[in-house]
């Protein structure tokens, strides 16, 4: 091995501290980037590509009518999570409502531990963009489906399988630029 | 008029949770609580992320809570009542992750980073004992650059 002279060795070594700050810099510049991210304390879903939870629950139109998920396969659905007590979800309804009157899928709310009476209220007043709302009242059936906060969005196929997952209220922007571009992969991977 | 105040607050500090369930856990014995107390304490809550799921108000820790203690009754060791949270909210709700092929940065990068600083600190200073005159130049040189 050659000895590089000492000049030419000292000359190189002089810009360590500087590539380290630099480096410190990139790491800043992007942990400030990540932080934008309005949405970054949402937990990613450990249930993407794996079939949705198994559960019994009743209709809250019709407590007495039992729904499973087993009922719910054959064609793809989004499962969006909500509770009168919830802001945000109220937020959320006029996106929901008009994704919902689209046509593209059914959209079964899920009534997270909601009072009977509250939920329907909520719905007389603000309306009802749901195919079908499933209530969860004891809250046992929303731990299977790793559910921590409402609103919270699923998006199961046809075979049952969980395809995509949002923490938040829907906005226009996620439908366009998330949700839609998975219903068409979802679509042709049926085909 | 305080009162309407005081319960508007408390509404918008409960955001997106549902409301609370004021019944506690009832223990069967102090070795049962101290069990899930430990328990709880390693297990992170999944709303209010900087919490574990023993200090969190957050209704979901309530309920997790709840299922936890379930989860005990049934005669689930740890390592299956922790297997269970995280097939439902995924890795996150562990204080400590499991050693695996994708934690192993985590776990021992510190340990190489370390290690790496010891080889650096080793050279340098073999070297300086080799040529203490050269490194005696050089640290002048070093003054006057800087």
């Amino acid at each position: 091995m050659s000895d590089p002279s000492p000049q030419s060795s000292k000359s190189s070594m002089r810009w360590v501290p500087l590539l380290i700050v630099a480096a410190l810099g990139v790491l800043l510049f992007a942990g400030v980037m990540l932080s934008r991210n309005p949405n970054r304390e949402a937990l990613p879903s450990p249930l993407i590509g794996k079939a949705a939870p198994a559960f019994r629950l009743p209709v809250l139109h019709e407590p007495g009518r039992m729904v499973t998920s087993d009922d719910l396969r054959g064609a793809p659905y989004l499962l969006n999570v909500w509770g009168s007590w919830c802001p945000a979800c109220r937020d959320e309804h006029p996106v929901l409502t008009r994704f919902a009157e689209s046509k593209r899928l059914r959209v079964i709310g899920f009534n997270w531990k909601d009072e009977h009476a509250d939920a329907m209220r909520w719905l007389e007043q603000f309306g009802n963009p749901y195919f079908m709302v499933i209530a969860d009242y004891d809250g046992k059936v929303a731990i299977d489906w790793g559910i921590y906060g409402a609103p919270e969005t699923f998006l199961v196929d046809g075979k049952g399988i969980v395809r995509w997952k949002y923490v938040g209220p829907l906005t226009d922007e996620v439908i366009r630029d998330e949700l839609l571009p998975k219903i068409d992969e979802m679509k042709v991977a049926s085909r | 008029m305080l009162l309407a105040v005081a319960m508007l607050v408390a509404s918008f500090a409960t955001f997106a949770q549902p409301a609370n369930d004021p019944t506690p856990l009832q223990f069967q014995s102090p070795i049962e609580e101290q069990r899930f107390h430990d328990l709880v304490a390693e297990l992170r809550c999944v709303m209010c992320q900087n919490q574990s799921l023993a200090e969190s108000n957050a209704q979901i820790a309530v309920d997790l809570r709840r299922e936890v203690l379930e989860l005990m009754r049934q005669g689930k060791d740890n390592r299956e009542i922790k297997q269970f949270l995280v097939e439902r909210y995924g890795e996150f709700v562990l204080y400590r992750p499991q050693v695996e092929s994708k934690t192993w940065l985590l776990w021992f990068g510190p340990a190489l980073v370390l290690l790496a600083g010891g080889i650096v600190v080793a050279g340098a200073m073999r070297k300086r004992r080799q040529s203490p005159a050269a490194a005696k130049t050089s640290d002048s040189n070093e003054e006057q650059e800087w």
